[in-house]
């Protein structure tokens, strides 16, 4: 590249505190960004990626420290510059947009006031011109009704309304360099979709340098110009697009990219001569929240009519963008949750019909794999205790219970040491293992597992996946599989549903589903993954 | 636990308030014995000036009793109603919260109006009327404190309960079929124990409050000396023998400055995150 | 917004009547017959004149019939008589409400004043000296016992220093009028005022702090320093704002406690308040008259929690009126 960059990072190095498990949260980093080019910054959590975004903010913890290294910018270098000369580069020179749009707005003051503080932190225009610019901004990012909008609260509006609100804001005094935070990774995919493309027509339109941090290889192939990989705070590949996604050169980027779940699903053997597992017929449910004497209740429909079933060593993903009940069916069909109308069959037991102890009796039959693997453990048990209990209630003798507990780790690839130690003691992935471990114990028929890889990073989510294929052909397993990504649904898959606002709107074969979507929904869906016209993909 | 106690102790208001109730304790416990004389007996004559005579350090009231004698036995009641009481609004207002938290719907409708109702009330006044209806007595001034403070603790538990049933870990035990009572023993409540923890410490200081302005307002026990009570008999004669409100204001004041110490060393102790950030 | 202010009248008037059911139980709890009690009171005792009061007052009629006569007749503003003064309750109580309101709405507006400034400075120089002073005599205040507070402020400032008077409304026998009589009750203020206020001035003090502390590490925080704002607005703007919240509702759950502090700040000021009535009425073991406060008190509490409710929903934009 020939241009001048419009901001340097030269060696950066920033300390970490000494009871960090590193020295270094970004260790010799150098990243130029030139005009008119989008930089993936793209690494797993803990790469140091987002520090190096807020550094150029001048936004970084207090807990951390600068050590070594330059950002030039405007001929200045920023790390040297106080409190003021930061104020006076910050909205004017870059800008910053935040991951998680809900949050980064001011909850108690309307939309259009904290885009006119941008003029005002650099006493630019007079009031009534903020508003009018305010007012164009907002028209600019593609925000409904600009009018309304502007006079409107956060919560108000929805998750893509708030970041592209976020981004008028951002954009309001015609920054050089534009730092996004993850921007998307709290987004529906459909949104998600919207507001990548939003960024780069706005970025080509203003000729900008962006900065563009995220942890999704998709969205750095729909985006990206250069590409920069990070790995415990150093880069350890940098590149255009196309020379990183065809050629990459370092392992980790290879592993990486080999992690990304492919949109062509594996042919599948069809299962319909096996009986039927689970039979779910007729699940409605509706949430109604009181308004109170005098305002109608607020209903919110999660499961309208679901019907579906799984034959005996099947897996039949769930899937649908947050809001549309998936989440909630899987609660359904756990009885974790009670339905107001519907059948759920195990076999030949009626689920839905058991109470108190009959119930408790069936529970072990179908078991469920959790989210969060930070909160599907309790903190103040043992790990032993966590996959015992359930077998222990069910009249195990505890010493046999801990046998098979002790072999249960080994089958999910963790060493029986685990067993004295508590949960916060393991990380995000073999946490889920731990989660997967305390399902198999209760000796299950049927799996649920709700969004059980989306917390994990890639490479992580990658092992899980495969750990829960091989379990269940060696076990036997059906498996109900809710997930929001469509390229692990495509991997794991028997057949798919998708879920809109309650309503199963297509169940289908995957690879049927993927080659042929008859419902818009389902379309618009699988044309908003991210990353499908990239170099790896396409060859 | 090890690591809880170094966090407790690192937070020098924590050590401060630890050090406070251990004298305290100490006192109330052992300190009629080493220092038997009665706090109702005429030792001197009235409205001896303290540090006059070595016997009688702190000086004499208004009927020439020993002050620093009442100090000694009071500080048994002070401490005695408060660690009751608490318990006893513990025992009413954990059960409540659990209950209303873990079943939710009609159940917790029902507890928390309950609940709400005796949170409207204005808590002093209730224990002023309560003491007085059931005539003043050791018995009635622990029940009417615990009647007033357990419906935040009812509160607490129970917002606790809400947010951690939905908990994941919550999920998996009732999936794997445990009952009831097991999940909310083993699963809910010791996740939920710490902001009781604190919240119970700080009862204690305020049950110490309650009882001293009981007994200030003459609704104290006739038969044991406290402290409220010797401000509320000093007061009259506060122009001629400021000795008598004095020290044991200063009494209940360290005291119950050492429970709240102790709160917030445990707070900061239980709850690491915040506490980091607010140094 | 007005439907929402009817919903939470009408919920109020539902605890009120709760409140008064209790009452009528507690009047049955004191010990002996209520119209023995009750003649004693007055002074007479012979069994003619306590089979009078018996009927005056429906003694003699079934319990759920006594309760609704009792309930009706608090509802209407009929407290009942106090024989030990002579005079309906409520007569009592409404001359001497208007001290009591200024009393607490006097000592509530300097110690949420005070709170706030002294809880923003806390937060704003965290961790320096400045910090640390305020943290501490919060703490201080907040341990003190009122009445002992009290009590130390006429020592120190009437006794000693001779500033202020040490008790009464206004100078018996001044007769101001005009401005110099508003000054009059103004310096009898100070100290009642005072004393309430600094045990809620230490609350508000530590609230504020620890609500701008935890508002401090929010994202939007960080967004308006994106901006380049400068960092008094910020405080102020985005990070006060928002830590107010909290502490409106503390000032709503704490209108109880304020009532409680008035009853101990006046019994030793002698403030011809409520809270003063009701401990005269303890003195003089006079139930009607204590009940009687007691319902008044608690009518100020759900008044005053209306209020901080309809506060809180005009600050918070994301709690909806009903439209």
């Amino acid at each position: 590249m020939t241009a001048t960059p419009a901001v340097s990072i030269k060696n950066l190095k920033i300390a970490l505190p000494k009871s960090a498990e590193r020295p270094y949260a970004v260790d010799g980093v150098s990243i130029d960004l030139i005009p008119g080019e989008i930089v993936c910054v793209v690494g797993e959590s803990g790469s140091g990626k987002s520090m190096c975004a807020h550094a150029l903010m001048g936004l970084l913890p207090d807990t951390v420290k600068t050590e070594t290294g330059e950002v030039l910018f405007e001929g200045q270098n920023l790390l040297k510059l106080d409190e003021s000369g930061w104020r006076e580069v910050r909205g004017r020179g870059i800008a910053m947009v935040f991951q998680e749009p809900m949050t980064a707005l001011n909850p108690l003051m309307r939309i259009g006031d904290q885009m006119m503080e941008m003029f005002e932190a650099h006493n630019r225009l007079t009031p009534k011109e903020r508003r009018a610019k305010a007012l164009s901004l907002a028209r600019e990012v593609g925000l409904p009704d600009p009018e309304r909008i502007i006079r409107a609260y956060p919560h108000q509006l929805s998750g893509g309304q708030r970041q592209r609100a976020m981004i008028a804001m951002a954009l309001a005094l015609e920054p050089s360099v534009l730092v996004a935070d993850e921007p998307t990774t709290a987004l529906d995919v459909t949104t998600q979709a919207q507001i990548l493309k939003l960024i780069r027509n706005l970025q080509r339109s203003r000729n900008m340098a962006v900065m563009f941090i995220t942890h999704d290889f998709g969205v750095v192939a729909d985006i990206a110009d250069r590409v920069v990989v990070l790995r415990h705070g150093k880069i350890v590949e940098e590149g255009s697009i196309d020379a990183v996604f065809r050629n990459p050169q370092h392992d980790y980027t290879k592993a990486l990219l080999a992690a990304v779940p492919s949109m062509h699903p594996p042919v599948r053997a069809p299962l319909d001569e096996n009986a039927r597992a689970v039979e779910v017929i007729g699940l409605d449910k509706t949430y109604v929240t009181s308004g109170g004497w005098f305002k109608p209740d607020r209903r919110v429909q999660a499961a309208n009519e679901v019907t579906f079933s799984i034959m005996q060593g099947e897996t039949v993903g769930l899937v649908g963008e947050s809001g549309s009940g998936k989440s909630s069916v899987a609660r359904l069909v756990m009885r974790l949750i009670e339905a107001d109308r519907g059948t759920v069959r195990i076999g030949d037991v009626d689920l839905t019909a058991l109470e108190g102890k009959a119930l408790r009796a069936q529970r072990h039959r179908i078991q469920m794999i959790f989210q969060d693997p930070f909160a599907s453990l309790n903190p103040r048990r043992r790990v032993g205790q966590i996959i015992t209990d359930g077998p222990i209630a069910r009249g195990a003798d505890p010493k046999v219970a801990m046998q098979r507990a002790r072999d249960l780790l080994g089958m999910v690839g963790l060493d029986a040491g685990a067993l004295d130690r508590y949960p916060h003691e393991f990380s995000g992935g073999q946490r889920q293992r731990l989660g997967i471990a305390r399902a198999l114990a209760m000796d299950p028929e049927i799996i649920v597992a709700d969004e059980a890889v989306s917390a994990l990073d890639v490479s992580v989510q990658a092992q899980v996946l495969k750990l829960l294929e091989d379990l269940k052909a060696r076990l036997g397993l059906s498996m109900l599989f809710i997930t929001h990504d469509l390229r692990v649904a495509a991997q794991i898959c028997d057949r798919i549903a998708v879920m809109q606002r309650g309503v199963i709107v297509e169940l289908k074969p995957t690879a049927q589903l993927f080659a042929a979507p008859e419902h818009p929904y389902t379309r618009e869906l699988l044309g908003a993954v991210p990353g499908q016209s990239s170099p790896s993909q396409a060859a | 636990m090890k690591k809880f106690w170094k966090l407790m102790l690192r937070n020098p208001g924590g050590l401060i308030g630890l050090i406070i109730i251990t004298i305290a304790i100490f006192i109330a416990l052992f300190g009629q014995m080493i220092f038997p004389t009665s706090p109702w007996r005429m030792v001197q004559r009235p409205f001896l000036p303290p540090f006059t005579n070595p016997m009688v350090t702190l000086g004499t009231d208004a009927l020439g009793r020993d002050v620093f004698a009442g100090l000694i036995y009071g500080a048994r009641v002070s401490l005695l109603v408060g660690l009751v009481s608490t318990t006893v609004a513990l025992t009413i207002g954990v059960p409540v919260g659990a209950i209303a938290g873990y079943f939710g719907g009609k159940v917790d409708d029902a507890l928390m109006r309950f609940t709400e109702f005796f949170q409207t009330i204005p808590s002093f006044p209730l224990a002023i009327v309560l003491v007085a209806i059931l005539q003043p007595s050791i018995y009635s001034i622990v029940g009417s404190i615990a009647i007033v403070s357990w419906p935040p603790v009812a509160r607490l538990v129970r917002g606790e309960v809400l947010s951690l049933r939905t908990r994941e870990y919550v999920q998996a035990a009732i999936v794997t079929g445990q009952s009831n009572t097991w999940i909310i023993s083993r699963e809910i409540l010791p996740n939920a124990l710490s902001p009781v923890i604190v919240l119970a410490s700080l009862m204690v200081a305020n049950a110490i409050l309650l009882e001293s302005s009981l007994s200030f307002l003459g609704l104290g026990d006739p038969n044991l000396m406290s402290w409220g009570y010797m401000v509320g008999a000093g007061r009259t004669v506060i122009r001629q023998a400021w000795w008598i409100t004095v020290f044991p204001g200063i009494a209940i004041l360290i005291s119950v400055l050492g429970m709240n110490l102790i709160g917030e060393g445990l707070n900061d102790a239980l709850n690491p995150r915040l506490a980091k950030d607010s140094r | 917004m007005l439907s929402f202010v009817a919903q939470r009248i009408v919920k109020g008037v539902f605890v009120l009547i709760a409140i008064i059911v209790m009452n009528f139980f507690l009047i049955r709890l004191a010990p002996g017959d209520p119209a023995a009690v009750m003649a004693g009171e007055a002074g007479a005792s012979d069994a003619q004149f306590v089979q009078q009061l018996r009927e005056k007052f429906s003694l003699d009629k079934p319990l759920p019939e006594q309760l609704f006569i009792y309930v009706k007749g608090v509802v209407t503003l009929d407290l009942g008589f106090s024989f030990r003064q002579q005079m309906p309750v409520a007569k009592l109580i409404a001359e001497r409400l208007p001290a009591t309101l200024l009393l607490t709405l006097t000592a509530f507006g300097i110690s949420l004043l005070l709170g706030i400034t002294f809880g923003t400075l806390a937060a704003r120089f965290a961790g320096t000296w400045a910090d640390t002073a305020i943290t501490v005599s919060a703490l201080l205040f907040y341990a003190t016992p009122i009445f002992w507070v009290a009590l130390m402020s006429i020592l120190l400032f009437s006794v000693y220093l001779g500033w202020l008077p040490s008790f009464g409304y206004e100078t018996v026998g001044g007769n101001f009028t005009g401005w110099a009589h508003v000054k009059d009750v103004a310096l009898h203020l100070v100290m009642p005022a005072m004393t309430i206020g600094l045990f809620f001035m230490a609350t508000y003090t530590r609230m504020t702090r620890a609500s701008m502390l935890e508002v401090k590490r929010l994202d939007f925080v960080k967004t308006a320093r994106a901006k380049g704002l400068r960092d008094n607005i910020i405080q102020r703007r985005h990070v006060l704002r928002n830590a107010l919240l909290p502490v409106v509702t503390l000032a709503g759950v704490h209108s109880g406690t304020l009532v409680g502090g008035a009853v101990l700040t006046e019994t030793v000021f002698a403030w011809p308040g409520i809270g003063r009535l009701l401990y005269e009425a303890l003195l003089q073991r006079d139930y009607n008259l204590l009940l009687g406060v007691f319902v008044v008190c608690s009518a100020m509490v759900l008044i005053f929690n209306l209020v901080t409710d309809l506060v809180y929903r005009l600050v918070d934009p994301r709690i909806e009126f009903a439209s």
